[in-house]
């Protein structure tokens, strides 16, 4: 008899500590971020898509063409492209295009880069109607970024940009 | 004791899942039903297949670092542990101890990252929609601190063969401690919103109770084991890594039903803080990168299999090589296949209700099931 | 004018269109005050962006359940699973209107008032049951199957400490059972504390709240009886829980808490307009503490499991419920 009072009791208890719990939080500031209003810092390290490394100063791209990620790839996403073009020693980057819609970001072509040409953009808000949206041209982007720091891009200016792959 | 429903009588098959609040992902679960009696449960696994194990062995071992943190993303850097320990081991790679700390601290945090996952969609299952809020307040801190040093807050791609592809920086460092400190504060919230609770007890003890013998047949491992009293756990048993220079212990409670499950992971927690601490205090100079790593890791010939302890118990790669670089065969034993396998032993004649709780406790990844 | 439509009907008409009015705009409210609570409780702000911190987040809500089609699955008994959601939200309305707001302010005041509302209570379960059964979904039969038991279990010891009441009263009227709680309140006495917690655990068993939300039981049943429901059919199903909700704090204030009694000094029994505005005040503040405690309770609890609700029924509050029924009879008597 006094087990079974005790019981109801302990338990009754149990339930107002839970209680109280759950008030302590409720009075206490919400912990959460106001997503589109305000927005968390990214890490410097965040991995995002690759993007070609500008040179701020010269507006230069760091590609020598060697095709060592293309090659790292596992997932076949990378397709690079260059030509001699005449009286030059080496070779100049023409075409850069990532599929965004098969990379895995395991990194493995920026580590395979021997002249760290490419490095993770910190592009997190990334969201499309078609998946061509997420087949990047890496150059043209490098174009766009390199207006942003007001320089002049110097990159792949041998042929004209090639046309976009038709929408969906 | 619930006492056995008569198998003369009507039933009713119910199919729990593929899409179900409670089966966590794309597992399904055929069940023969009394009443609210579960006479029979077959899970109906597959829906989440990918090849994993196929695809390791077309693609040379750097391209499947991707594939690892895909499998079990709750506690994805274990598997990429065991995923570079066993390269490493094939091609008798020295790893410098700094990566070998620093893969220890990570993997201890993301084990946390992982049980606090655990305990708020355990306690969703038993109906609390609170609790996961709270473990994913705190969740939050170690995917930060994890984004910082990896670069990503899910599938962080991290180990390479060799080493891991960036060292620590002091923010990580002094982020970490603060997290440390943190989360022992938080312990006693969770025990007086959740263990203490009279309905939480009511629900899960003596709910699912799995006899050592079970374990054994079964061969299931990690916290449902350890629950049952067997205090197997690969980091003490079979030690790899830095884990054998560390002191921390191996919680069991002998009960074997939810409620031991449920200490065994919590008290988990409080043994990786004390993992992390200590790697943390003792992290060496140096290198995160072996310097001898040839550029093609051909393997073998020959075959190695190594084993670690994932969140969900032991996880073992066996790699076969004949030379190339190229795995010949690479299989992969998931932690919650066999926990899985328990689930029709245990299920017969417990309420629905149970049946939910129960595979609430085994705690199953349904990708690294299906693979 | 007074020839074609006696006074009485225009009373009766006036009475229902506030009742009905009242009973929407509680249930907007209640919505949003849940979900805000939840929210904070769970340290997030709940509904922020619609209106000033969320206020509008009801009405939107509402108008998107309004605009969806009520879709009837195919295997399903098409009249019975439109009328189920009605059937949920009109008895609570209609048990409404013996609920004493303040001295004056009730629209019917029976002698049978606490009677009244318990039989309309009732009809709950059976909204319930004809719901899940006639989804055709097993998951909503299971509910129907859980709803029906455990609110036929609940209804004793609900009726049970209510009777206590009653006894001490000795009258079913409400208006009697207000006025006897002048002076003290039947909650702060040994007795009327023990019927009145036995009638608020019951009160959240009936109206199916978490932690005895089992009827739903999000992670077993997916949505239970209302799987089905779409647009405002389910809308309707929430619209009757938050009448439910209120009317069983209603019931709890009426008997336990005091009615439109304020405290001691802050009191008064007047019949002027100012008079009737304070007593609404003072009902409506603790319905909606009443109300509050509930969500409160409901974000912090698991869920039982089903013998275990049976037994903490039959094994706990039955046995003390009589207990505390018999000893107040025997006080009474001395």
């Amino acid at each position: 008899m006094i087990r079974y009072f005790r019981e109801i009791f302990e338990g009754l208890w149990s339930l107002l500590v839970g209680l109280k719990v759950t008030g302590r939080f409720a009075l206490a500031p919400t912990v959460t971020t106001h997503y589109p209003f305000d927005e968390l810092e990214v890490t410097p390290n965040y991995r995002g898509h690759i993007d070609l490394v500008v040179n701020p100063k010269t507006g230069k791209d760091k590609c020598i063409v060697c095709m060592m990620c293309q090659r790292a790839c596992p997932s076949g996403c990378i397709t690079v492209k260059g030509e001699k073009p005449e009286g030059a020693k080496k070779k100049v980057l023409t075409e850069y295009r990532l599929d965004f819609t098969k990379c895995s970001l395991c990194g493995n072509c920026v580590e395979a880069c021997p002249t760290s040409a490419i490095e993770f953009s910190h592009e997190y808000n990334l969201a499309g109607t078609s998946r061509h949206d997420f087949h990047y041209d890496l150059v043209e982007r490098f174009r766009d970024r390199c207006r942003a720091l007001g320089v002049e891009p110097k990159i792949a200016d041998l042929t004209p940009v090639a046309p976009k792959p038709p929408e969906s | 004791m619930i006492p056995r429903p008569d198998p003369t009588l009507e039933t009713l098959v119910l199919n729990m899942g593929p899409q179900h609040p409670s089966t966590h992902g794309v597992l399904r679960v055929v069940l023969k039903l009394d009443g609210e009696y579960v006479l029979e449960a077959h899970p109906v696994i597959g829906y989440g297949h990918r090849m994993h194990e196929k695809m390791g062995e077309v693609r040379n071992v750097s391209g499947f670092y991707a594939n690892v943190g895909r499998m079990d993303y709750a506690g994805a850097l274990s598997f990429g542990h065991g995923h570079v320990l066993a390269v490493e081991r094939m091609l008798g790679i020295e790893v410098p101890p700094r990566a070998e700390y620093i893969r220890v601290i990570t993997t201890e945090l993301n084990r946390i990252a992982s049980h606090l996952l655990w305990f708020g969609a355990f306690l969703l299952d038993l109906g609390a929609f609170t609790p996961i809020l709270y473990s994913f307040d705190d969740r939050e801190y170690i995917l930060d601190l994890l984004e910082h040093v990896t670069g990503a807050r899910l599938t962080f791609s991290y180990f390479r063969v060799g080493g891991v592809n960036r060292d620590l920086d002091e923010r990580f460092i002094q982020g970490t401690r603060v997290f440390i400190r943190r989360m022992r504060s938080r312990f006693e919230a969770y025990h007086k919103l959740v263990t203490g609770n009279v309905i939480f007890r009511k629900r899960v003890e003596g709910v699912g109770i799995i006899s050592p013998d079970m374990i054994r047949k079964y061969g299931a491992t990690g916290p449902v084991a350890r629950g049952s009293g067997i205090p197997y756990d690969i980091r003490r048993v079979e030690p790899y890594s830095v884990y054998s220079e560390l002191d921390f212990d191996i919680p069991t409670f002998p009960e074997g039903d939810c409620f031991a499950r449920y200490r065994v992971r919590l008290a988990e927690m409080e043994q990786s803080l004390r993992i992390v601490e200590q790697a943390l205090d003792r992290l060496p100079d140096g290198s995160v990168m072996a310097e001898k790593v040839p550029r093609k890791l051909k393997l073998g010939p020959g075959e190695v299999y190594q084993a670690v302890e994932a969140a969900r118990g032991e996880l073992g790669y066996y790699l076969a090589g004949d030379g190339t670089d190229v795995p010949y065969r690479l299989k992969i034993r998931p932690p919650s296949y066999s926990n899985l396998s328990l689930l029709n032993e245990l299920a017969s004649g417990v309420l629905l209700a149970d049946l939910v709780a129960i595979m609430g406790s085994l705690d199953l990844v349904i990708p690294e099931i299906d693979r | 004018m007074t020839d074609v439509f006696p006074p009485d009907l225009i009373r009766l008409i006036v009475s229902f269109v506030i009742v009905v009015a009242f009973a929407f705009t509680n249930a907007a409210v209640l919505v949003l005050v849940e979900r805000k609570i939840c929210g904070h409780i769970q340290r997030r702000p709940g509904p922020f962006e619609v209106g000033p911190h969320g206020l509008l987040q009801t009405a939107v809500d509402g108008m998107k359940l309004m605009a969806k089609q009520m879709l009837v699955p195919r295997n399903a008994d098409a009249s019975l699973f439109r009328a189920a959601p009605i059937l949920s939200f009109v008895p609570p309305i209609a048990a409404l209107i013996v609920v004493p707001f303040a001295r004056l302010l009730q629209v019917r005041d029976l002698d049978i008032g606490v009677l009244f509302i318990l039989s309309l209570a009732a009809v709950n379960v059976l909204a319930i049951l004809v719901a899940g059964w006639s989804s055709a979904n097993k998951y909503s039969l299971f509910g129907a199957i859980r709803a029906v038991a455990q609110n036929v279990a609940y209804e004793i010891p609900l009726l049970l400490s209510l009777l206590t009441i009653v006894i001490w009263v000795g009258s079913f009227r409400m208006s009697d059972i207000v006025a006897a709680q002048g002076g003290f309140w039947f909650a702060f006495t040994p007795m009327g504390f023990v019927a009145f917690l036995v009638y608020f655990i019951c009160g959240i068993a009936e109206t199916n709240r978490a932690p005895f939300d089992l009827p739903e039981a999000e992670s077993e049943l997916t949505a239970g009886f209302h799987t089905e429901y779409a647009g405002m059919g389910f809308g309707l199903f929430f619209l009757g829980e938050y009448t439910n909700m209120l009317l069983v704090s209603a019931i709890a204030t009426t008997l336990f808490l005091g009615g439109w009694n304020g405290p001691a000094f802050l009191t008064t029994t007047g019949t002027g307009f100012w008079a009737t505005v304070i007593q609404t005040l003072w009902f409506l503040a603790k319905v909606y503490g009443l109300i509050v405690v509930m969500i409160w309770v409901r974000w912090t609890y698991p869920r039982v499991r089903f013998d275990q609700l049976l037994n903490f029924c039959w094994k706990i509050l039955i046995p003390i419920s009589m207990a505390n029924l018999a000893v107040t009879a025997v006080w009474l008597k001395l």
